[in-house]
């Protein structure tokens, strides 16, 4: 633990996340106040603190059905994701391949691989539509983030998506993360006679992307 | 010849005296060999004649126009826009361990937003006691702190990881670059605002119109995060996020937020869009790793590389770049045989935490087809893993994170291809 976290009188543990501010309220003790910063108010920050967590904290007041989002979803993301969701030329496709990331080719969707629904309404929320970001209302997010849930068969056309049900929404790959801590490489230092055979199995001069050139 | 103090030392004049009568003989015997008629005496060119531009000519200094193909590039079959993108840098034609600000590597998910700085904040909130706003002339205020990190991206070589599949260590390798930032610890500002009660993990986020979000753990905050407002002793280019991004010493490059306007402090982490859907290393199991923040050590010889193909057998200078996210990079070793065999390359140095390292090693060539590799050891101990290594963990769909050794397959005539071994 540094210096530093001692002066802000934190507790750490090992692994991420570790360091966690103590019962009662600190003040640093070895770094000077400046106070060149302002006080800012929650009025203020409310257009930028747009973040909503897993557990639906900083999700708005508003709802919406895919039965009400699906017109919106057409106007205004089909163009890039396709009617179903299925994704126009290297737009993300944001529904199906559930099932496939044990595969080759694993493909990584709403569907197949987020694991919670509360993103989908944040990043939509956040970025999208591409072009045009920060720009529908808490109710059309609501709407879409139901339409997209429902194509992908996680939620009836019908199910009201608002603050309280969409962190409800259980998703197909919820269980499939691992926290990382530490490294999951182990490899040797060799120096001499390492490897028994040396054979080349891929060619840059043989590959198709390579041969897209620049 | 000017003369020096060594000239009143007799030993060193004698040792000077001899070394200058054996290069003197080697000189000329290489050049009775090469050609019977005397060379004519080396040409005056017109810059010697006349005098070149003026001071203020260039307000903002140019690179020399002989250099014009040193530049940033990108495939525009990669991606679906230009907007969210990725352009790498020449790692082949750099030198030293320093990017140079507008040769720094890019990656944007909605393009490069042109930010006024008068009209740009920096608010910190959550789990403080006091809510605060900062202007970039506040942030100028506190105590600066300039550090030599490198950025990589988490998905430098990601193509690579099938197999063999681009031409260029500009491109295999291209999305790392290294600076020295300038800014203020996050600590300190942390400091300012003070924490609340269960204070754990932060979330970061840009002003452009992706609103680049991420969160990452207070150890961090508290060890070495920066709020950098310059890189390379100006102010931060607008492809690194002007006027505020956050550095991450050794962490993955998109939890290192551009055009930085808000950290909120919080109990856990936000699990945004690119931290579940995107930057996770999915695993041949069907599961996927999750917070792998660190970018662990890696290296690539940079010259010989594709696009610097070896001139003729004989004497060379190995050269290439080591880091590490979790340190300095202790050793690099090479090998000229496809990793049957390993020599220990020499550090040319400076050797900084957390920052690109420069190796060299000489080899003779002997004019036959080489299998050249090199693998770093950072002062963890941890070693770069081989591709065999790397792909008994993670299989092949992992696509972040790829560290492997890269090889370089030199053929016959001096050529040199990107290549992969079973
Ligand atoms: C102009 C094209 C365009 C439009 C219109 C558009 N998007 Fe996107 N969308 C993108 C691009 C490009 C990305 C990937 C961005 C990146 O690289 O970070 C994306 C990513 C997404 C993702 C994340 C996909 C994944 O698996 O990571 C979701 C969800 C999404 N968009 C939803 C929407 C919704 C909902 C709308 C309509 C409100 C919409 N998009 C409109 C281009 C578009």
């Amino acid at each position: 633990m540094s210096n530093w976290a001692k002066g802000l009188g934190l507790i750490c543990l090992a692994g991420l996340g570790g360091c966690q501010a103590p019962d009662s309220t600190s003040t640093p003790t070895d770094t000077r106040h400046y106070g060149y910063g302002q006080p800012v108010s929650a009025m203020e920050l409310s257009s930028w603190d747009i973040d909503v967590g897993p557990d639906g904290a900083g999700l708005p007041p508003g709802r919406g059905t895919a039965d009400e989002g699906e017109p919106v979803y057409l106007e205004q993301c089909a163009a890039c994701h396709g009617e179903f969701g299925e994704g126009m030329g290297r737009y993300p496709a944001l529904v199906g391949s559930r099932e496939s990331l044990t595969t080759d080719r694993p493909s990584k969707t709403v569907g197949s691989y987020w694991p919670y629904a509360t993103t989908v309404w944040d990043y939509v929320n956040r970025a999208m539509p591409f072009g045009n970001a920060q720009s529908l209302t808490a109710d059309q997010v609501y709407g879409i983030t139901a339409y997209i849930l429902a194509m992908n068969e996680i939620i009836d056309s019908d199910t009201e998506m608002n603050a309280q049900t969409l962190p409800q929404v259980r998703m197909p790959n919820r269980d499939g993360f691992i926290t990382a801590t530490g490294t999951d490489i182990h490899a040797p230092v060799c120096m001499t006679d390492c490897v028994q055979e040396v054979k080349i199995v891929s060619r840059a001069s043989d590959s198709a992307l390579a041969r897209q050139g620049e | 010849m000017t003369r020096s103090k060594s000239d009143k030392h007799p030993e060193a004049s004698a040792r000077r005296g001899f070394l200058r009568t054996s290069l003197l003989g080697g000189l000329a015997a290489l050049t009775a060999g090469r050609s019977q008629a005397e060379p004519a005496p080396l040409p005056v060119p017109p810059w010697t004649h006349h005098p070149g531009a003026g001071v203020g000519s260039a307000p903002y200094g140019q690179p020399s126009s002989f250099e014009k193909q040193v530049i940033r590039r990108f495939l525009p079959w990669m991606r679906a826009t230009r907007e969210s993108s990725v352009s790498f840098t020449p790692l082949a034609d750099l030198h030293g361990i320093i990017t140079p600000s507008g040769l720094h590597f890019e990656r944007h998910h909605a393009g490069v937003p042109a930010i006024d700085p008068a009209q740009h904040l920096l608010v910190i909130h959550g789990l403080v006691e006091q809510p605060l706003k900062f202007t970039l002339q506040d942030l100028l205020r506190y105590p600066a702190v300039s550090r030599v990190h490198f950025i990589e991206c988490a998905g430098n070589g990601a193509l690579e990881q099938r197999g063999a599949q681009l031409n260029k260590v500009q491109y295999t390798h291209g999305m790392i670059s290294s600076s020295e930032w300038t800014g203020v610890p996050l600590r300190l500002l942390l400091g300012e605002s003070g924490l609340r009660k269960g204070a754990r993990w932060l979330l970061a986020e840009g002003a452009d119109a992706a609103a680049m979000a991420r969160s990452f753990p207070l150890d961090k905050a508290l060890d070495d995060a920066l709020i950098a407002y310059a890189q390379n002793g100006e102010m931060l280019r607008p492809e690194q996020g002007y006027p505020l991004r956050l550095v991450l010493p050794g962490w993955e490059g998109v939890a290192n937020v551009k055009w930085l306007r808000r950290i909120e402090v919080g109990e856990r982490p936000w699990e945004m869009r690119e931290e579940t859907a995107t930057y996770t290393d999915l695993l041949p199991s069907g599961k996927a790793r999750q917070y792998t923040f660190i970018q662990e050590a890696k290296s690539v010889i940079t010259s010989p590389s594709p696009e610097r193909p070896l001139p003729g057998k004989g004497a060379q200078v190995i050269k290439g770049l080591a880091w590490s996210g979790e340190g300095k990079v202790k050793r690099v070793d090479v090998s000229f045989d496809g990793g049957r065999n390993w020599r220990t390359a020499r550090l040319t140095g400076p050797v900084l935490d957390k920052s690109l390292t420069r190796f060299e090693i000489d080899w003779d060539w002997n004019g036959r087809e080489a299998l050249l590799q090199s693998r770093a050891i950072d002062e963890t101990g941890y070693v770069q893993p081989s591709y065999r290594e790397l792909r008994a963990v993670r299989g092949t769909a992992s696509m972040y994170h790829n560290n492997a050794i890269q090889t370089w397959l030199v053929h016959a005539d001096g050529e040199v291809e990107n290549v992969q071994l079973g």
